[in-house]
């Protein structure tokens, strides 16, 4: 019976605590914005959203990965507010583009990286579809050491691996091979086995793991990549759905900003887009800058 | 003789407790089964889609080595075969239990008939403690030092069906050994008493009597540890190569149902064929570790009678 | 060779076997402490995570865990405990459907955790409207759970000899009252040990979380306990990233210089951690099993 003295004071004091707590909490109203998506921008949107939830009071900026895929398709249904994708809406399929509102806030430029023992310098266009489509298969005949090649790609599906069929294999479909799903992982792979090869976005270059060959000549820069020269590269979106709420649009406006564009998106390796000198739409036409 | 009478005929305190224990447990138990109804709902409605809603043959789903959703082959049909990973994961389950068993055994035996006091001291913590790491740090330690190994041992790349293998054996080992130790444990000790009894050595009655008196549970563990090397994701993942490509041998990259389950989940869209497909990967998962409990009731039903 | 060369030259084999296996799992332990050890320091332990630069600690990362896994826990053991009392107590252990219902249980334990992940995702996440949030993270995270603890319950209680249950009918006990004054205080040890080994596959799970619980971990306001508050460390409704998950973001998409150290440390810090809560688990079982069987 004593036992059951006990249980109740202690049920009862936590109910009392509960409301209490519930009768003083902050009187605040929060706003939460959602952003579901691409696991490549996520780092820059959490950090934007940090700062952004200082200046102002109520706002909350939830910032989850998942993939694009999950990014645009929770968009779509109005699950989330923001939907991160690293492609064009109109390139996957199941999502009506029209119904939903492109906000371009960078630039990611995307190279090919090699294990350093390849001792390749240089790689063409032709010589990168050549590899991934298997038509050479010894590192010997494009003038490296006699080594195996190694594909590891990535996650068919995924925005970097159609970045890089698109524009660094001019379309063609890259052969059946190792599949990665994450950056790092890729990186990792391609410093540790001999004859590999993969790609990457700019901001997981490191020098001292891996070999990172010009491509047609040109060095993967983010100069280069704003000038044009430098062909493989894609817009980060972030899709919203209908009319904006007063924060959202506020939000947006802030990525937007200097603050974000000069600061935090070459620190997470991105391009501004307001750098570019060129400019490209879904069907892949490059034009310059006006 | 009145007061007898209505205590004796009214339902006690006692009574009414049972019950209320009784209902509250059914409870739980319902409650537990509508999560698993609802799960196997949702999977086969999603899994099954690709059958009914994109009208792909079952068949060439099943025997089809070329994955690749999104392209369609000559004929405009999605190219979705589903081969080469159910062929995967096969491989690499069966592996795994292959090389883990004599260990697991091995090991079992050790901790309950040769030495149990060094047993209980070191292996069982250890054991228990190698459960509580996640799947993604066994992953790395796959890539950082079971994939050079396999690279020098037997050349190639070193990603495949082998290291997923090794990485597996590891994983299951724990769980496989425990359980084994739990049946040898069980086997009454008036069968090893009578075995000395006769004169026979140590050797003889682990061989001779308990090992075959513990043969059900064995089989039992075993199976047990390739279910749970059957739905290990994230660290075969990162060892096995994941190219969706019918394994020539074992050490060519390929893939498991889990591995290109969780990769290519994020990067579709709910809804689609792409999506629809790999639902039907789960579903295979799901289908087989029906098969995997039948086998341990029916061996556990062998062992019995 | 007679039968006692080969009991000595099987017992060799054994000691081996058995030597090897202890070396395979102390070499993959040590590989982790030694990689990871050299990392922690009390500022990694409390600071919290950077996205980009160097110096970010996993503070947020480690209390989130902790308390994902007591909300996990407070949720799953009770209805584990009320459906193993039911199977093994009070079902009748011929029917058909019983069968039927622990293989059902039994399947949902091998479900790859993805699955899970995006079931919870999808219906509590996405339907029920409860966002990405720790108390999504906990019910996925039960449902992946409920199986295993389930089953080790029943088998705890089945390992119970029928005795022990006779012995409390003929002190005129109802059922219920030899389950919890006789059973149950005889089976916690075997409980406890349950509860420890899922305790440590919820500590280590991530792909189940990944879509539920989420990957991101707000900062924090450690100075305020009031659970309706959005920064509190009690509010079960912020979206909440758990050691685990943040160790599989890092080596996936991490792009901050020290992510190796990071991994590494944060790794080590899971181990250790999963290390104190069975000796603690373990102890806590023994006193309370002394105090309720009155046993030495």
């Amino acid at each position: 019976m004593k036992q059951k003295w006990l249980w109740s004071l202690i049920a009862i004091l936590g109910a009392v605590a509960l409301t209490g707590a519930y009768l003083t909490k902050d009187k605040q109203q929060t706003i939460n914005l959602n952003a579901v998506g691409s696991t490549a921008l996520q780092p820059m949107v959490e950090a934007a959203g940090e700062s952004f939830q200082r200046d102002t009071p109520g706002a909350y900026v939830n910032v989850q990965g998942g993939g694009s895929g999950t990014g645009l398709a929770q968009v779509q249904s109005g699950a989330v507010d923001m939907g991160m994708a690293d492609m064009f809406a109109e390139e996957k399929k199941g999502i009506q583009a029209q119904k939903l509102t492109d906000h371009k806030v960078a630039v990611i430029g995307i190279a090919p990286i090699l294990n350093p023992n390849v001792g390749v310098k240089n790689l063409t266009t032709q010589q990168l579809v050549d590899i991934f489509t298997k038509k050479i298969t010894n590192w010997q005949q494009v003038g490296g050491a006699n080594q195996a090649i190694v594909l590891v790609n990535r996650v068919n599906g995924s925005g970097t691996r159609a970045t890089f069929e698109k524009y660094g294999l001019d379309g063609h479909f890259s052969a059946e091979g190792q599949e990665q799903d994450s950056s790092g992982t890729a990186r990792s792979i391609v410093s540790s086995t001999p004859g590999a090869i993969s790609y990457v976005a700019f901001s997981y270059l490191d020098d001292k793991q891996v070999l990172v060959p010009k491509v047609n000549g040109v060095q993967a820069t983010d100069q280069n990549v704003m000038n044009g020269s430098y062909p493989i590269w894609a817009y980060e979106h972030i899709y919203t759905k209908g009319t904006e709420s007063s924060v959202l649009q506020k939000f947006l406006r802030y990525l937007d900003s200097d603050e974000v564009q000069r600061k935090l998106v070459p620190q997470l390796g991105y391009i501004s887009p307001h750098d570019m000198q060129v400019q490209r739409d879904v069907d892949g036409r490059t034009t310059p800058v006006k | 003789m009145d007061e007898i009478q209505e205590a004796l005929t009214k339902t006690s305190k006692a009574t009414k407790k049972d019950r209320f224990g009784r209902s509250v447990s059914l409870l739980a138990l319902i409650l537990i089964l509508a999560v698993v109804i609802s799960i196997f709902w949702f999977v086969a409605s999603k899994g099954l889609a690709t059958f009914f809603k994109n009208h792909v043959s079952l068949w060439s789903f099943l025997t089809g080595t070329k994955w690749a959703p999104g392209q369609v082959d000559a004929h405009g049909k999605p190219l979705v075969g589903a081969a080469p990973m159910i062929v995967g994961s096969f491989l690499v389950t069966f592996l795994s239990a292959l090389i883990a068993t004599p260990f697991a055994v091995g090991t079992a035996v050790f901790m309950t008939e040769i030495s149990p006091k060094r047993g209980a001291k070191i292996l069982q913590p250890v054991t228990e403690l190698l459960v509580g790491i996640p799947s993604v740090v066994y992953g790395f330690v796959g890539l950082t030092v079971v994939v050079p190994a396999m690279r020098h041992l037997f050349g190639g790349s070193g990603f495949g069906v082998l290291a997923g293998s090794m990485v597996l054996f590891v994983m299951i080992l724990p769980t496989v050994t425990s359980m084994t130790v739990d049946t040898l444990r069980a086997v009454p000790k008036r069968y090893r008493e009578a075995a000395l009894a006769l004169g026979a050595t140590r050797w003889q009655m682990i061989y001779k009597v308990i090992l075959r008196a513990a043969t059900p549970g064995i089989l039992t563990a075993i199976v047990f540890g390739m279910a749970r090397a059957f739905g290990e994701a994230l660290a075969v993942q990162m060892v096995v190569g994941n190219a969706a490509l019918m394994p020539h041998n074992l050490m060519s990259p390929s893939a498991t149902l889990t591995s290109i389950l969780t990769q290519g989940i994020g990067n579709t869209v709910m809804g689609s064929l792409e999506n629809n497909a790999l639902w039907s990967l789960a579903l295979i998962l799901l289908l087989m570790s029906l098969v995997f409990n039948l086998v341990i009731r029916a061996i556990g039903k062998k062992g019995a009678m | 060779m007679n039968a006692k060369q080969v009991d000595k030259i099987a017992t060799g084999i054994l000691y081996t076997i058995a030597g090897f296996v202890i070396l395979v799992l102390l070499a993959l332990l040590g590989y982790i402490l030694v990689q990871g050890v050299p990392n922690l320091s009390w500022h990694f332990l409390t600071a919290p995570a950077e996205a980009f630069s160097a110096g970010g600690g996993i503070g947020i990362q480690l209390f989130n865990s902790f308390y994902l896994l007591i909300l996990t826990m407070v949720i799953s053991f009770p209805i584990a405990l009320g459906a193993g009392i039911y199977l093994n107590e009070y079902a009748n252990q011929k029917s058909k459907v019983i069968e039927v219902i622990r293989t059902m249980i039994e399947i949902l334990s091998s479900l790859p955790s993805v699955v899970v992940g995006l079931f919870g995702f999808l219906l509590f996440v996405v339907q029920l409207k409860l966002g990405f949030s720790l108390l999504s993270g906990a019910i996925a995270l039960t449902f992946f759970n409920l199986p295993l603890l389930t089953r080790s319950v029943e088998e705890s209680l089945r390992t119970i000899p029928n005795l022990q249950r006779e012995a409390g009918s003929a002190l005129g006990l109802s059922r219920f009252e030899t389950i919890g004054h006789v059973i149950l205080p005889a089976a916690l040890p075997s409980i406890m040990t349950g509860v420890v080994l899922s305790a440590g596959r919820v500590f280590g799970e991530a792909a189940a979380l990944i879509y539920t619980a989420g990957q991101s971990a707000p900062a924090l306001n450690f100075a305020d306990w009031n659970p309706f508050n959005a920064t509190s460390p009690l509010n079960v409704m912020r979206p909440a990233e758990t050691l685990a998950v943040h160790i599989w973001k890092i080596n996936s998409e991490g792009i901050m210089p020290d992510a190796a150290a990071v991994s590494a440390g944060a790794s080590a810090v899971l181990v250790i951690a999963v290390l104190l809560f069975n000796f603690c688990a373990r102890y806590f079982s023994k006193v309370l099993y002394r105090q309720l069987t009155s046993s030495k």
